[in-house]
């Protein structure tokens, strides 16, 4: 599957005037709350018309401005997962996953989906009795059981609190990895995009600031849609050993961190997360400090914002990282692209298993 | 109520035909304009929201003399129909037409208010799922309205029962034929020694309406619990 889109309209006074291609996985579209992230989805499901602009997947159109293509929501074939739900408050649990089964007969097995979910308890419930995370996780299913050739989704965990992300992230995965369907994922959240992206198109302000592979692009320090705060780089490591006081040992090309215990078997892909508040540099090798993970690395750029802070980019043995330091910092370490330096990682996180 | 006359007892009859036959042709009418008004942004609106109260704040009077100018044997539209058979002037059918018409702004009112209260984000999902409009309406929206349409459709006839102005300026007050509940009353309180007939008919008519409201409590409660999924 690939998707394709391209739009150009005027919303208000804002224009929204985005083209990019999603290829297989999770896409996610990355920006603050207002940059048309939402407009762009909504297009996507025929749920709003375009001025300009082209949308089609794997070479069919859904819509055109040019030839005047246009093909309205129900006969799209997408899923949408929404922020709030939606669930249809009349019918049980097991009527709204069957809804889209009237009108399509392609899709998985009920059984299937109730399984990968964990829905078969609430089956014969109604909304209303539903917690948050049980309804998003009864909308997850009701998209898939229409059996969509796309998958849609706006800020699906935004109105969760964070053990109720928590709970609905694996699903996601789960999609990605199991049912295969392709997904569209709207956020503001860099955690999210850390845990679940394949492809992120940064967006800003009606446009396509960025896009490519997660490691990528969070390692660009000139994308920071939601701000420096939430920078951070994602690596690809793998876990090589489990140490008898409770760390685990993993390495990322060639290099060698120490996480608390992550419970999976040697050899288990991961993906990690360091947020770039949480990387020191020191010009020097560290010696006698309680961090665990220090890593030589090179100088690839400096970007100094407006205001006191800067962000660094690092590569370490290949391993692009991001670190915040302030701009009296980067005068007094005379940091500059090239240079050698070491990185102190503060902390480290498992985005994803 | 043994005391009432065949003739009272006729006017019952009568009155709870032309209520029913008034509030069924008006229902998918009344659905379909307060979806219009609720959902649709057009040029006009505003007037056609202003034609369908307009029976609500007239004097009932002028309303049926509007409906006997139009609907009259020599008005356009009666003499229009009168060619295919349909004749409202001096006929029950016109009291149901005058029962309809005046019933029509509460039917809508109350079927757009819960309109308007349906998450269009709902419908917007079903068109996702693959609904076409139609079945949107028909599975979604319908079903989520049910307790605005029925507190109207009862609200209509209870209206439609008491109508009493517009009938009588359109179809006058022909005994068997157009004399409805409130007419009937009218008249037996027009000639002496009516009174006590009149009253008798009063009684049933408070019967009838508070039946009305008491039904439309219980099923519209019944079916918001439903729609509210609990």
């Amino acid at each position: 599957m690939s998707l394709e889109v391209q739009i150009h309209q005027r919303l208000g006074s804002a224009a929204l005037d985005v083209a990019f291609d999603a290829p297989p996985g999770i896409t996610v579209l990355f920006g603050r709350s207002g940059a048309g992230k939402t407009s762009v989805i909504n297009a996507v499901a025929g749920l709003s018309r375009i001025d300009e602009g082209r949308i089609a997947i794997e070479g069919e159109v859904l819509e055109d401005s040019a030839t005047g293509v246009w093909l309205p929501p129900h006969k799209r074939g997408l899923g949408y997962i929404f922020q709030e739900a939606r669930l249809f408050p009349h019918l049980t649990v097991r009527q709204n996953l069957r809804y889209g089964r009237w009108f399509s007969r392609r899709g998985p097995q009920e059984a299937q989906v109730v399984e990968m979910l964990g829905i078969g308890p609430l089956l014969g419930r109604r909304p209303g009795a539903l917690s948050g995370g049980e309804r998003q996780r009864v909308a997850i299913g009701r998209a898939l059981m229409a059996g969509p050739k796309l998958l849609l989704a706006d800020e699906p965990l935004a109105s969760l609190d964070d053990p109720r992300k928590a709970e609905i992230f694996p699903y996601f995965e789960a999609l990605r990895d199991e049912m295969a369907v392709p997904v569209l994922y709207v956020s503001h959240a860099a955690s999210e995009v850390a845990r679940l992206a394949t492809t992120v198109v940064v967006i800003e302000d009606g446009r396509v600031l960025r896009q490519g592979p997660a490691a990528e692009v969070l390692a660009d320090p000139g994308v920071t849609p939601v701000g420096v705060r939430a920078a951070g780089a994602v690596l690809e490591a793998r876990l090589v050993a489990q140490h008898a006081d409770g760390l685990s040992e993993l390495e990322a090309n060639g290099l060698r961190l120490l996480l608390p215990r992550v419970d999976r078997a040697e050899g288990a892909a991961m993906r990690v997360r360091i947020e770039a508040q949480d990387v020191m540099l020191s010009l020097e090798e560290p010696q006698g400090i309680s961090a665990l993970n220090c890593w030589p690395a090179v100088v690839r750029e400096v970007r100094v914002g407006s205001g006191p802070g800067a962000l660094v980019q690092l590569d370490a043995g290949g391993n692009q990282v991001l670190a915040r330091v302030t701009r009296r910092s980067v005068q007094a370490l005379d940091l500059r692209a090239g240079m050698a330096i070491w990185a102190v990682l503060k902390a480290v996180s498992v985005a994803r298993m | 109520m043994g005391g009432l006359s065949a003739e009272a007892w006729g006017a019952v009859a009568l009155s709870l035909k032309v209520a029913f036959w008034a509030t069924l042709f008006a229902l998918p009418l009344a659905v379909f304009v307060a979806h219009v008004l609720a959902r649709r942004q057009f040029w006009g609106r505003e007037i056609l929201n202003g034609l369908v109260h307009l029976p609500l704040i007239l004097p009932p009077v002028v309303t049926g003399y509007l409906l006997l100018l139009g609907f009259g044997t020599q008005g356009p539209i009666g003499a229009a129909l009168a060619r295919v058979g349909i004749v409202f002037a001096f006929s029950w059918t016109g009291a149901a037409l005058a029962a309809g018409v005046m019933a029509f702004p509460l039917m809508v009112r109350a079927i757009r208010l819960s309109l308007e209260a349906v998450d269009p984000g709902l419908e917007a999902a079903a068109a996702t799922l693959g609904a076409s409009r139609i079945w949107v309406f028909a599975s979604v929206t319908l079903p989520l309205i049910l307790p605005g349409v029925i507190a109207g459709t009862i609200l209509a006839f209870a209206k439609a029962m008491g109508e009493f102005g517009a009938t009588i300026t359109f179809v006058s007050n022909i005994p068997g034929e157009t004399q409805t509940l409130p007419l009937a009353v009218h008249e037996l309180l027009q000639v002496p020694g009516g009174e006590q007939a009149a009253m008798g008919l009063a009684m049933i008519s408070v019967c009838i309406a508070l039946g009305a409201l008491l039904v439309s409590e219980w099923v519209s409660r019944r079916v918001a619990a439903r729609v509210a999924g609990r």
